[in-house]
This record gives C-alpha cells, sequence and structure tokens, in this order.
C-alpha cells in the first residue's frame, strides 16, 4: 500500500533524525566529555610505548652502558645513527674501542625503533618528548653521550 | 513598573511637546533605524559567538576561548578584522549588481524587522497585515542571492544561487501553509492580534496536534529558507566552495554573513510570534495565580528567551545532520512537506470549524 509505506517512511525519518539529535544533545550538555587538550597549559604524558626520540641512559656517575659496537649504526635504514669511535689505554696496556661520539640525526629518523632492537647492551632507549620544534636544523642534530661520561663497569 | 513601552511613550511625549510632528516622526525615525542597526551589530555578535560555541560542545570541543573572557571578544575580533580586509570587485563581475546584492540582502532583513512586536506597545510599524507583509518581504532576498551569483562571473556563484533560487521557491510554499494554520485560527493576519489571542496560552499548547505539526514544517521550512545546513545548498562549503558569495571579501562578505544571522533570529522571531505566543507569558488558561506570578518576567526576556531557544534549536539541526542533495531537497518539499502541509491546513481548518481546541 502507498499511503503505509508512506507514513513508514515519514516515521522511520523522524526516528532516525531524533536519534542523531539525542547524540549530538547529549554531547552539547555533558562537558566532561570534550577530548580537547588545551596544549600549552596542559602537557600530556605520553604512554611509555610512545617513541618520541633516541636517547641514551646514563647512570649517576655519569656512565652509559654503549660499547661503540655500531649493531645500531648497522640495524638504522636511513643513517640516522653516526658512531665515531676511538682507541682507549686499559689499564693492563692493551688498547680497546670505545665510543667517542654517538651522533643522532633527529631529522632523519622515523622512530622505527630497530636500533633499540639492535642493542646488545641496551646502551639507548626512546624517549616520550615530542616537543621537537627548532629555528635551525642543525639543532636537530644530537650527541647523545654527555660529555665526560665513559663505559659503566661491567659492561662488554 | 518601568516598562519600554513607557520609556518609549514619554520620548514621544517629550519631543511632541516641543516640536512639530513633521519633525516628531523624522527624529523617531532615525532612533529607530539606529536601534535596528544596533540590534543587527549586536545580533551578528552575538550568534556568531554563540553558533561557534554550539557546534564546539556538539563536536566535542572547546571552540574560542582565547581571546577575552571564554572566548567571548573573539567575534569582535573577526569583525574588526573584516573591517579593515580589502573588498574585491572581480574583473569580469557587474560592478553595479556586484555591490549591490549584499545592501540587497541586508536591506530584506531590515525590512521583516518592522512588523514584529518585541514587548508590549513596542513595534516599529503595526499593520494589519504584518504575517502577509513578512512572508512576502522575506522572498525578496532570494533577489539578492540570485544577484550576487549571476553578477560574481563565478561558476561556483552562479550554481549556489540557482539552487539557492530552486530552494527558497519551494521552501515558501510550506512556509506559508505552516503560517496560515495560525492565521486561520486567529482570524487575522495582524501580529498584534495573534499575539494577543494567545493571553490563555499559547497555540503550540492550545492547538495540539495540528499545530505541532505545522510548527515542525515551519522550522524545516524556514531553516531551508535561511539557507542554513542541512539545507545551505546555496553555500555548500564542500562542493561551491562558498555558493553565491564566493567572490565577496571584507565587508561586503560579513554582510552576507551578517544576513544570514539576522535572518535566522528574524524567522526565529515569527516562530516565536506565532507559535509560542510572541511576548506572551507562559499562561495556561484561568489559572490566575499562576498567570500573574509569569507576569512578573517582562515580555522582552520571554520574546527574546524564545526566539534564542528557536535558534538554539535550528544551530542543533545544523551541527546534527549532514547536507542533503538538491534532488533529496526537493523530494522532500514536493512530495513529504508540501501535501503535509496541506493535509494538515484541512485538519486544522476542520478544527477551526467544529471549536476542537482549548479556548
Amino acid at each position: 500500500m502507498f499511503i503505509v509505506d508512506y507514513i513508514k517512511t515519514v516515521y522511520s525519518t523522524c526516528k532516525s533524525l531524533l536519534s542523531g539529535m539525542r547524540l549530538t544533545g547529549y554531547y552539547f550538555f555533558h562537558h566532561k566529555e570534550i577530548i580537547t587538550q588545551q596544549y600549552p597549559d596542559v602537557r600530556l604524558v605520553m604512554a611509555e610505548r610512545f617513541r618520541g626520540e633516541v636517547v641514551m641512559t646514563h647512570d649517576e656517575k655519569n656512565e652509559h652502558r654503549c660499547t661503540g659496537c655500531t649493531a645500531c649504526e648497522l640495524a638504522c635504514p636511513n643513517a640516522t645513527i653516526k658512531i665515531v669511535t676511538k682507541q682507549e689505554l686499559q689499564p693492563d696496556g692493551k688498547k680497546k674501542k670505545a665510543l667517542d661520539t654517538f651522533v643522532y640525526h633527529l631529522e632523519l629518523c622515523t622512530m622505527c625503533n630497530l636500533c633499540i632492537m639492535a642493542c646488545p647492551t641496551d646502551a639507548i632507549k626512546m624517549a616520550q618528548t615530542y616537543e621537537h620544534s627548532v629555528f635551525d636544523r642543525n639543532q636537530l642534530t644530537k650527541k647523545l653521550n654527555a660529555p665526560g661520561s665513559k663505559l659503566m663497569e661491567g659492561v662488554e | 513598573m518601568i516598562s519600554i513601552e513607557h520609556i518609549s511613550q514619554s520620548l514621544h511625549e517629550a519631543l511632541s511637546a516641543s516640536l512639530n510632528s513633521t519633525l516628531v516622526l523624522l527624529i523617531e525615525m532615525v532612533i529607530a533605524g539606529v536601534l535596528v542597526i544596533a540590534l543587527f551589530a549586536v545580533l551578528g555578535l552575538v550568534l556568531v559567538f554563540m553558533e561557534r560555541k554550539v557546534s564546539a560542545y556538539i563536536q566535542i570541543r572547546l571552540g574560542p576561548n582565547r581571546v577575552g573572557y571564554q572566548g567571548f571578544a573573539q567575534t569582535a575580533a573577526d569583525t574588526l578584522k573584516l573591517l579593515i580586509k580589502e573588498g574585491l570587485t572581480p574583473d569580469g563581475a557587474d560592478k553595479f549588481l556586484f555591490n549591490l546584492a549584499p545592501l540587497v540582502v541586508m536591506v530584506v532583513a531590515m525590512l521583516i524587522m518592522a512588523p514584529i512586536a518585541f514587548t508590549k506597545g513596542f513595534q516599529l510599524w503595526d499593520i494589519n497585515i504584518g504575517v502577509l507583509y513578512v512572508s512576502a518581504v522575506s522572498s525578496i532576498s532570494v533577489i539578492g542571492i540570485l544577484m550576487a551569483g549571476w553578477a560574481s562571473n563565478n561558476k561556483y556563484s552562479m550554481l549556489g544561487a540557482m539552487r539557492s533560487g530552486a530552494q527558497i521557491v519551494s521552501y515558501e510554499l510550506s512556509a506559508g501553509l505552516s503560517v496560515i494554520t495560525i492565521v486561520i485560527l486567529v482570524g487575522s493576519l495582524s501580529i498584534n492580534d495573534i499575539i494577543a489571542s494567545q493571553q490563555n496560552g499559547w497555540w503550540i499548547f492550545k492547538g495540539h496536534i495540528p499545530v505541532m505539526i505545522s510548527f515542525i514544517i515551519f522550522v524545516i521550512a524556514v531553516t531551508a529558507e535561511t539557507n542554513r545546513a542541512p539545507f545551505d545548498l546555496a553555500e555548500a562549503e564542500s562542493e561551491l566552495t562558498a555558493g553565491f558569495h564566493t567572490e565577496y571579501s571584507g565587508m561586503r562578505f560579513a554582510f552576507f554573513f551578517l544576513a544570514e544571522y539576522v535572518n535566522i533570529f528574524v524567522v526565529c522571531a515569527i516562530g516565536a510570534t506565532l507559535f509560542f505566543g510572541g511576548w506572551m507569558p507562559f499562561h495556561i488558561g484561568s489559572w490566575e495565580a499562576f498567570n500573574h506570578v509569569m507576569d512578573f518576567i517582562p515580555g522582552i526576556v520571554w520574546f527574546f528567551g524564545k526566539i534564542f531557544s528557536l535558534i538554539f534549536l535550528i544551530m542543533w539541526f545544523r551541527w546534527t545532520f549532514p547536507r542533503l542533495r538538491i534532488d533529496q531537497l526537493l523530494n522532500l518539499e514536493w512530495k513529504y512537506l508540501l501535501p503535509i502541509a496541506m493535509f494538515n491546513l484541512l485538519l486544522t481548518t476542520l478544527m477551526a470549524i467544529t471549536g476542537f481546541y482549548f479556548k
């Protein structure tokens, strides 16, 4: 019957429109649903799994765990990491390869996490920072090992 | 008790005491003009801010909240920006019509203001065919839109203007029919008579089902007539950039923007007058005590309260529903709204003859 279909159409249309208005009306009156974060006032703490940038961990004696093995440099798909090594004289008179500078190009990094997985001594990790804007591109090239730091005792 | 009626009357008396009647009329016309323009400016600022906040809350956002307290100065800052921007006229445009169009749209919005009764005895022009005047004048605005679209020498503007023409011509019908519903019940076209007839209850309650149906049709039709989403095919940002005002910039664009919001205000004022008693407080039949308590709230507060509730309803529509396609739009009007409005008119007429409504 035409007239029955007609009335059914009108009824179902009104019903679906009203259910849409009910949801938006609910949002209008319930401001606790608002998901906007007012960024400069409120800074979010990112989750543990968030990859912001690669950092090297140092302990309180300014010692790191990087042996300069270049496993991370080899694992990196786009040459973000450059490791400069030096020959260090051991107390027993032998020379040993050690880390001189850990160069990290943040502007090239894709946060793929491969270097962290490749590291045999857990020297580097991902930090949860996200404010990386700088005025000059050169500032994005970072030296990860702290000045004057040396290899931690017992890490081979 | 000080009321707006007393203020306007004492002003009239003070003026006519010292000046002759022609001069008094002139001065009063200037005052009325200034008041209307001031109302427009304030409405523009308030409604744009309201729209932005309503849309923000509906979309789970915060909206403007940086300029001034909670963003209150945002629209004033935007207006300032528009004022100092260059008003560009495109090369191939018809310069005269292009510059005339925003003024036509504005003037039409101003004209509809004339018969609206803001509170008891506060009305610019008390004519006995107020409703007819409003429905006649409001359809002139399509000429301004067509003018803008045609004169811009731009295909988007042209398409938007043509759509707007088709839309307003069709939705005028059901808006008119739903207005006639109330005219039948009241038996008068005068705005003051319509408000006076709601002394013992607003028509939306007194006229029960048929008036409610005609109110729904009225709201849908005026949403379409003011080119608001979900019927904003004339603008349709995602398809036609901005439709008929694509080529406009600076203050001329601001005129279109302002006219849109003033039009919403005016149609909501008409809706409030017809269905919710204008400035008439909420009265229930013969409950003398209740009615008296309600009378303590001034009429202007009632009127603006009703208007802004209706405006909120229309904004709610805008931020909930997706835009209709042009064929869906015309289907809705010619296959649904118009037959229902006509049937409803018949029902109302029967109701008025048999007296089957709350008196």
